[in-house]
């Protein structure tokens, strides 16, 4: 029966060209409008950790004060002083700062010019928390942090620049004049987006090429190449910025059970207050644990663009369903005889529902494959819509492809579903006599 | 006047359905519409905001020196006489940042030297006597900074200088009474500066900022690795000293970077990079408004065709009556005129409802009545047009019809 519905819809859907293309058209560019939107829209707001982003964990405390900040809203970041008294309490199984800073490699073939490559300087344990992927050698330890060890690790891209992928564990390079040991190449890694790095990316950038012990970094008094928040002027020099009320630097840890995040955030809260009894703050304790998806709301990590785009593709998506609704009202009513004929000669309601709903179904195949069509190029044009660092994440799999094809043939279905419950309305008896 | 106004309604009441779906269309299609016109013009608005500068003919050049000598000023020094020494430059200075760059320094201007609060946010330039001519920015009151009165200032340090030149915005602001010039601000506790010239119109680097046109002049140079030269060329020069000014840099010293991507810009590469997100917006909701209406008037086309072919006999019956051509078109105009009204009604009152939860969850400014007053006229103006071909067709029915069987 199918195979002749189907045969059937196909003959009516030719003899109507002009309200056919109208429907296939309505149903392409409804779905296409709303799947790329979504594509990005999916980019934005992934989990970019999915198998830890519930036992990672970032650390806020309010070394500014109620008044410095919005909402009660602790800033984004932690001084100096306060990240370091936390990670030497060692109250969390793994935990480690990180920070951006800025180096140039210096390649040893003096005719080649020095590159810029973006850097993290962070703790040892990093590596195992976020899973960071080694193909060659490994991080370096906690003995290398506490001894301020010139380690670092490099990413498969630089190694292929300036090793031309070879084996480079052991090997010296040269990062603004000085020189560091690699002990380790990570394959090339960049979670989108980037949850340990938000205030200062918005959430969403390349990676970076160099990791180095936090230690080494602040013994060499590399600035961050991020935000710097400061309530008080610091005093002078390198020593006098760490000692200051200046916010820039982020803490990172891994705790594995509730009870772990409660003895922690009691702990923060303990430290909080200490600082207050110490006359450093005048303030209560004001402390955040959040999970890495939890952070990324409260960054507002999805671009309002972003969420708006989709709002309003969703609202085309629904107008063109209306207008398939009309359009197929006004097809199958114009057939109203036809159906009396089929009706009088035994058809059941039924055999109408079948016949037009598979009828509303190849509509919306068709619908979906140009709407596969016009998603594709809708994601090649993200690019002239959305900023290059948020336009790469759109991309077209085999996910997206089977959930614009479904999309357009559910809609299409529910669309006629009206249509079809009045085709199936009229009356035999009344058609046959008119005719 | 002959608007056969109920007639029409009594024939709409036959057929509800199609009413009110050509009614929701047109309802849902306003809302979307004039809300999606309003964010385009908010967005061109926003990214066509002036900057205080002449923006032609300016070349911004990011480098970044390797290595960490004790001090990076003379380096600084030998690359901005470099620049200026490349043939059809006008002038150059060197910076911490500009108009659009998206990333800066801002601090607190007081007035009173004790009083740590309610303090003014200003951006800050870090420049040299050169930097006025380059940026082409008008001096309003007061003169232009002396090579001399150039400072240094280290790394994590605010710098106060004891003369800084500020905008016309931070002037009326700090001093209503419009008599800013010689008086003394503060941009660090205890450290006096005087206002030495005031600026007509200069921007923040920022694009979303509370206050865009705070922005204070110091004669500074800021000992660090990092730094921008803003180079001003000839009228016809930019395109020649744009491939001049990678070799004037390494000629002086290779040990430096210029991004690939970022280095080297011309001042209109940095506004479109700037406002990059709102131009995208503004294509994406004109896109948008253009398919939703071709849709909206394909679908009334559809439906309105549909019962012309519906009503042959009927208009056929009425033509037969002595009903004119003219008769016919108005009817199926003004019918869709009705079913047009009904529908803008319902959206606008959706548009407001759209606008108002873009206002609660993306602090967007509420859609102006204009906006949807635009909506109104061109949707009944599709409603019209669409309708157009199909109303002909109806008007072109022979009498002859009503005594045919369908």
């Amino acid at each position: 029966m199918f195979a002749y519905y189907l045969q059937l819809g196909l003959r009516s859907l030719r003899k109507n060209p002009m309200l056919t293309a109208l429907m296939v058209m309505a149903i392409g560019f409804g779905v296409a409008a709303s799947m790329t939107t979504y594509s990005v829209f999916r980019a934005t707001s992934r989990d970019p950790i999915p198998q830890k982003s519930s036992v990672l964990f970032n650390t806020q405390l309010d070394a500014f004060g109620p008044e410095n900040i919005e909402n009660g809203e602790p800033p984004d970041a932690l001084t100096y002083i306060d990240a370091t008294a936390i990670l030497r309490a060692h109250k969390t199984s793994r935990q480690a700062i990180v920070y951006p800073v800025n180096v140039s490699v210096i390649p040893e073939d003096a005719s080649r010019l020095p590159m810029r490559e973006g850097a993290y300087a962070n703790g040892a344990d990093m590596f195992g928390m976020f899973d960071m992927p080694f193909i060659q050698g490994g991080p370096w330890t906690r003995d290398d942090d506490e001894k301020h060890s010139s380690v670092v690790v490099i990413t498969r891209a630089l190694n292929d620049k300036v090793f031309n992928g070879g084996q480079s564990v052991g090997k010296q390079i040269n990062l603004d004049g000085r020189l560091f040991r690699i002990v380790g190449v990570m394959d090339d890694w960049s979670p989108q987006p980037v949850f340990f790095n938000v205030p200062n990316t918005g959430g969403f950038d390349e990676g970076a090429a160099v990791y180095m012990p936090f230690t080494r970094a602040i013994d060499l008094q590399l600035p961050t190449n991020g935000n710097n928040n400061c309530v008080k002027e610091p005093e002078q020099g390198w020593d006098g910025y760490l000692r200051s009320e200046c916010v820039w630097l982020a803490l990172w840890s891994e705790m594995d059970s509730p009870a772990e995040v409660d003895a922690y955030r009691n702990y923060l809260n303990g430290y909080a207050a200490e600082q207050q009894r110490a006359g450093r703050w005048n303030w209560a304790p004001n402390v955040k644990v959040r999970n890495v998806t939890d952070w990324l709301d409260v960054q507002k990590v999805v671009p309002k663009e972003s969420t708006i785009s989709l709002v309003v593709s969703l609202g085309f998506l629904i107008i063109c369903l209306v207008n398939t609704v009309g359009l197929l009202l006004a097809k199958f009513l114009r057939r109203a005889p036809e159906i009396g004929v089929r009706r009088a000669l035994g058809a059941s309601r039924r055999d109408i529902y079948a016949q037009f709903l598979v009828e509303a179904g190849s509509i919306g195949i068709a619908g979906g494959v140009l709407g596969l069509v016009l998603t594709g190029l809708g994601i090649l044009g993200t690019r002239l819509v959305f900023p290059e660092n948020i336009s790469r994440l759109a991309t077209i799999d085999p996910m997206l492809v089977a959930l614009t094809l479904l999309t357009a043939i559910a809609a299409s279905v529910i669309a006629a579903f009206y249509p079809t419950w009045r085709a199936a309305q009229v009356q035999p008896a009344w058609q046959l006599k008119s005719n | 006047m002959n608007l056969q106004i109920k007639p029409i309604l009594a024939a709409l009441r036959r057929h509800k359905s199609g009413t009110i779906l050509i009614a929701v269309q047109i309802a849902l299609t306003l809302a979307i519409v004039c809300n999606a016109l309003f964010i385009v013009h908010q967005r061109i608005d926003r990214a066509n905001r002036p900057t205080g500068i002449n923006e032609q003919n300016l070349i911004a050049v990011q480098n970044r020196y390797v290595g960490k000598p004790d001090s990076f000023i003379p380096q600084m020094k030998t690359d901005v006489a470099a620049l200026r020494n490349i043939p059809g430059v006008e002038s150059a200075y060197v910076t911490n940042a500009y108009p659009l760059r998206r990333g800066g320094w801002s601090t607190g201007i007081q007035v009173d030297p004790d009083k740590t609060k309610d303090s003014l946010p200003s951006a800050l330039y870090f420049v040299d006597e050169q930097a006025l001519q380059t940026l082409g920015v008008k001096l309003i009151a007061g003169r232009n900074f002396n090579p001399s009165e150039v400072v240094t200032v280290g790394p994590q340090t605010t710098p106060a200088p004891p003369q800084v030149i500020i905008t016309k915005a931070i002037a009326d602001k700090l001093f209503p009474k419009g008599d800013a010039l010689g008086k003394t601000i503060y941009y660090s506790k205890g450290k006096p500066s005087t206002i030495i010239g005031i600026m007509e119109k200069l921007t923040v680097p920022w694009t979303d900022f509370d206050h865009m046109d705070n922005v204070t002049l110091m004669p500074v140079r800021f000992d660090s690795g990092y730094q921008h030269f803003m180079v001003r060329t000839k009228p016809g020069q930019q395109d020649a000293v744009f491939k001049a000014i990678p070799g004037a840099l390494y000629a002086v010293s290779r040990m430096r970077v210029l991004p690939e991507k970022y280095g080297i810009r011309t001042f209109e590469t940095v506004r479109a990079s700037a406002y990059e997100a709102d131009h995208g917006m503004a294509i994406l909701m004109t896109v948008v408004c253009g398919v939703l209406l071709a849709i909206t008037a394909a679908g009334i086309v559809g439906l309105s065709s549909f019962w012309v072919g519906q009503r042959r006999k009927q208009i056929g019956v009425r033509r037969a009556l002595g009903a004119r051509r003219a008769d016919i078109l108005s009817y199926f105009m003004t019918e869709n005129f009705l079913i047009a009204l009904g529908g803008v009604a319902v959206g606008t009152v959706l548009a407001l409802g759209l606008s108002q939860w873009m206002l609660k969850y993306f602090e967007m400014p509420r859609v102006s009545f204009t906006y949807v007053g635009v909506g109104i006229v061109l949707l009944l103006a599709l409603g019209q047009a669409a309708v157009f071909a199909p109303a002909l067709r109806a008007s072109r029915v022979s009498p002859v019809e009503a005594t045919r069987s369908v």
